[in-house]
């Protein structure tokens, strides 16, 4: 039944779309982490979606987040030579997050989210129609 | 009597096939609105309505294969014999994805009413043929 492949279809958006707001909000919380696990100041993180056909079925395809990726770029150099973390010219390496770059990436994620909200209530509504067939 | 009730229901019975279809190849395209490379998909419903009525909505003959090192003859996917075709771009995106938010909706929330007007016709006719049972 066709109409039962939304759920699946938008449900995988949906949590394609919330790990994407994840990774926006952990970048954000970690803008000024000098330091992460490895000793190397925090990198910003991005998801990358891909498109997967449903199982047996060729027209509908559902969305993973197939990686995360660290952004390559380089580290912003903060010039703060008291700071313990500062290099032998006083230069602190802090994370490469680019916060307005993670507030368009945010408002993104949600508007894709609240759009396969939508599509869920369409799909949903259409079902609920359905059952009335013959009352 | 029996055929003859078949046929009146055929027609929205197709209609709403198709309508299911449809709408789950469009949540599919909304649902990959951010994934790169995906290409939205549609396909001509009119087409497929008058082939599914003309119960002619066999798939496309294959080739034998008889090595799995031959081509395949065709291998596009169809719904009810019609190809599932791509949409053309009307604004081209920097991640090659062609997905048009505005049209999607626009087409979702078209084929939605259309699926619920299927319904009521249908529900309509089946209270016709009671109303001819019951007297």
């Amino acid at each position: 039944m066709s109409l039962f492949n939304i759920f699946n279809v938008s449900g995988s958006a949906m949590s394609a779309q919330s790990q994407r707001l994840n990774t926006v909000a952990s970048n954000l919380a970690n803008a000024e982490s000098v330091t992460s696990s490895n000793g190397q100041p925090y990198r910003a993180k991005q998801v990358v979606f891909s498109a997967v056909p449903l199982a047996g079925n060729e027209a509908a395809s559902g969305v993973k987040v197939q990686q995360v990726v660290e952004d390559s770029s380089p580290p912003r150099k903060v010039y703060d030579p008291k700071n313990p973390a500062a290099d032998e010219k006083g230069y602190v390496s802090m994370p490469n997050v680019n916060v307005v770059e993670e507030m368009v990436n945010m408002i993104s994620a949600s508007r894709s989210y609240q759009n396969n909200v939508e599509t869920m209530n369409t799909a949903k509504s259409m079902l609920v129609k359905t059952l009335t067939i013959g009352q | 009597m029996i055929g003859k009730l078949d046929d009146t229901l055929a027609f929205h019975e197709a209609a709403l096939n198709l309508r299911a279809q449809r709408q789950q190849v469009l949540a599919s395209n909304i649902a990959n609105a951010d994934t790169p490379n995906y290409k939205a998909r549609d396909f001509d419903f009119t087409k497929a309505l008058q082939n599914a009525l003309a119960s002619n909505s066999t798939e496309p003959l294959q080739m034998t294969r008889t090595s799995p090192d031959h081509l395949p003859g065709n291998e596009k996917t169809t719904i009810a014999g019609v190809p599932l075709l791509y949409r053309t771009v009307q604004q081209g995106s920097v991640d090659n994805n062609t997905v048009d938010m505005d049209a999607e909706r626009n087409q979702f929330a078209d084929n939605a009413l259309r699926y619920e007007a299927s319904i009521t016709m249908i529900s309509a006719q089946i209270k016709n043929l009671l109303a001819a049972v019951q007297g």
